[in-house]
């Protein structure tokens, strides 16, 4: 692992990219970590493409540049994947790509250009079916910490009852963590 | 005990003013508003804090309702940024005539047009001859401190001068970091509570605030002003030896990153100072000799502690996040002021970077440092970072 762990996400808004980047931010934070967690602010209406990214670090983190060579790229919808460079920087060695989708690994390859490390889930799939909305960015986080490894699942289930029990309620709260572990289970690390 | 939590600029902010916890919180909740007041509206409510918050209907009206309760005794406060600042100005200018010590956060971000409320300088850099403190903020950590300074410095009795604290827009004020809120009970013993000499409430001593002054006694007023402003540096230094028993850190005008030995320094305010500092240590591990002034104290700007720490640098290469229009930026004026008295004088060079939010990063810093350290610089012009052709 390089000094910074980094990792972008490319969501259109209203998918919850940035409290995705958030609670992957909180989970490593409690893990005594050095933490940044910023999106991206376009003119941002329900559907436009959004990038959120996350910074994690055992050393203080300095830096306020955007990310430009992410370690993992997470893509919550595919659509986007087409008309947005979303592998841009991502390094074909060592670099990850995990794109909710329900198309194959080679398709996703030729769409997106990037002949590295890619992942599928339907993460909406799994949102829809347990909550009933397209909100991935729980889902892409179960895949993401598993193929990666970097934090435990128990700790992103700490952070997520945190944030949504007081705004969603107990049930709600069940549900992403189904959500989160689903997902966990089904990508292969 | 201090408590380490991921917050936002904006939080790290409403932390502060939780602990600082004012008489009166003044909002007008909308676009542009930052979510500070929204976060301070929560502890209000949560009865975390006893102040009094009042909603009003305009940017201007927030600042004249912190102006009434500041003139009536009360520590009051309100937050703003971009367009809500210039809409507020009236009432802005004339609080330092007023004496009124109240305490700002902005959160920097452009003017229109074109419509934009992205991170910029321009909002407060429009600021910076009316007679407010000024600090400005690197992250979400320094945002925190430094408003707990302010509000000693602003209230101080050889002071009595508004402050603004500043920190970048999105950059800092939505980013989330690590910050370290200090223990509670020593914040609060630190930043007191406010006892002015005099205010309106006080029936007892009826003084009068804003009066008209005419010709005979404005310029005398004025005056006055300005030797408030002389004392803030003394007293800044003071309050920050105080603040770093709690926080351990120290508090000087400009933080000097490097600067001792190097052939090319940066100065750089805010959110860009932190990625600058990782351009010089990557440039450093190459054998070039880089390095970086930070300036934090910006009104009042402390000249003659520049003029020493940048007497010895062959080439200055001033960033300004903001222009001025038919004039110097702003930073790189003040740099360049600051080395007027020097026999030898460092080469210099202005850049103007990142308006409307445009990015920078570690890649732009480090084309400007090669540029600097080429030698290629002329000081009578203006350079731009990150500007399509």
């Amino acid at each position: 692992m390089k000094e910074i762990y980094e990792v972008r996400m490319h969501a259109r808004a209203g998918q919850g990219a940035k409290s995705g980047s958030q609670l992957l931010a909180e989970s490593a934070f409690k893990l005594g970590k050095w933490i940044q967690s910023f999106p991206e602010y376009g003119s941002e209406r329900r559907g436009a493409p959004t990038v959120s990214y996350t910074r994690i670090s055992d050393k203080r983190i300095r830096t306020h540049e955007p990310i430009v060579n992410p370690d993992a790229v997470l893509v919550f919808d595919q659509g986007i994947a087409g008309s947005v460079p979303v592998a841009q920087g991502l390094c074909e060695e060592q670099g990850i790509l995990i794109i909710n989708t329900t198309k194959s690994v080679e398709e996703m390859k030729k769409i997106t250009g990037f002949n590295g490390k890619i992942y599928t889930l339907d993460a909406t799939g799994i949102s829809l079916k347990l909550l009933d909305v397209d909100a991935p960015n729980v889902p892409m986080l179960g895949a993401l910490i598993k193929i990666t490894n970097i934090v435990p699942l128990k700790i992103v289930e700490d952070v997520i009852k945190e944030h949504f029990l007081v705004r969603l309620g107990e049930e709600k709260v069940k549900k992403n963590k189904e959500g989160l572990r689903k997902a966990w289970e089904e990508a292969s690390s | 005990m201090s408590t380490w939590k991921p917050l936002s600029g904006t939080q790290a902010v409403a932390e502060a003013m939780r602990q600082i916890n004012p008489d009166v919180v003044v909002a007008y909740p909308i676009t542009p508003q930052t979510p500070i007041v929204e976060f301070f509206a929560q502890y209000v409510a949560n009865g975390i804090v006893d102040t009094e918050t009042i909603p009003v209907e305009s940017e201007h009206s927030a600042m004249s309702a912190t102006v009434g309760a500041a003139a009536a005794g009360a520590r009051a406060m309100c937050a703003t940024a971009s367009q809500g600042l210039a809409l507020m100005w009236e009432v802005v200018a004339a609080v330092p005539g007023l004496r009124l010590p109240i305490v700002m956060p902005v959160v920097n971000r452009a003017l229109s047009a074109p419509i934009n409320i992205h991170c910029d300088h321009s909002d407060t850099m429009g600021a910076t001859t009316i007679g407010w403190i000024q600090i400005f903020s690197e992250n979400g950590q320094e945002v925190y401190e430094n408003m707990l300074l302010a509000i000693r410095l602003a209230e101080h009795p050889d002071v009595l001068l508004p402050a603004m604290v500043m920190q970048d827009g999105f950059i800092t004020g939505h980013g989330v970091e690590n910050v370290e809120i200090f223990d509670n009970d020593k914040v609060r013993a630190f930043v007191g509570t406010r006892n002015p000499d005099r205010y309106l409430l006080d029936v007892e001593h009826p003084y009068t605030i804003g009066p008209l002054a005419l010709p005979d006694y404005y310029f005398e007023i004025k005056r006055q002003q300005e030797e408030a402003m002389k004392h803030v540096k003394k007293i800044y230094l003071e309050i920050g030896k105080e603040l770093s028993k709690i926080t351990g850190k120290e508090y000087p005008y400009f933080e000097s990153y490097k600067l001792d030995d190097a052939d090319a320094v940066i100065v750089v305010l805010s959110s860009t100072a932190g990625t600058a500092k990782d351009t010089v240590d990557k440039m450093r591990a190459e054998g070039k000799k880089v390095g970086l002034l930070k300036p934090k104290l910006f009104r009042p700007f402390p000249y003659k502690e520049v003029r020493a720490a940048l007497k010895d640098v062959p080439v200055i290469g001033v960033l300004d996040r903001s222009m001025a229009f038919g004039a110097y930026a702003p930073v790189y004026a003040e740099i360049k002021n600051a080395l007027f008295e020097l026999d030898k004088k460092p080469k210099l060079q202005s850049y103007v970077f990142g308006l409307g939010g445009k990015d920078i990063f570690k890649s732009d810093i480090e084309k400007a440092f090669n540029e600097l350290l080429s030698g290629e610089v002329n000081s009578e012009e203006e350079r731009y970072i990150g500007l399509r052709g």
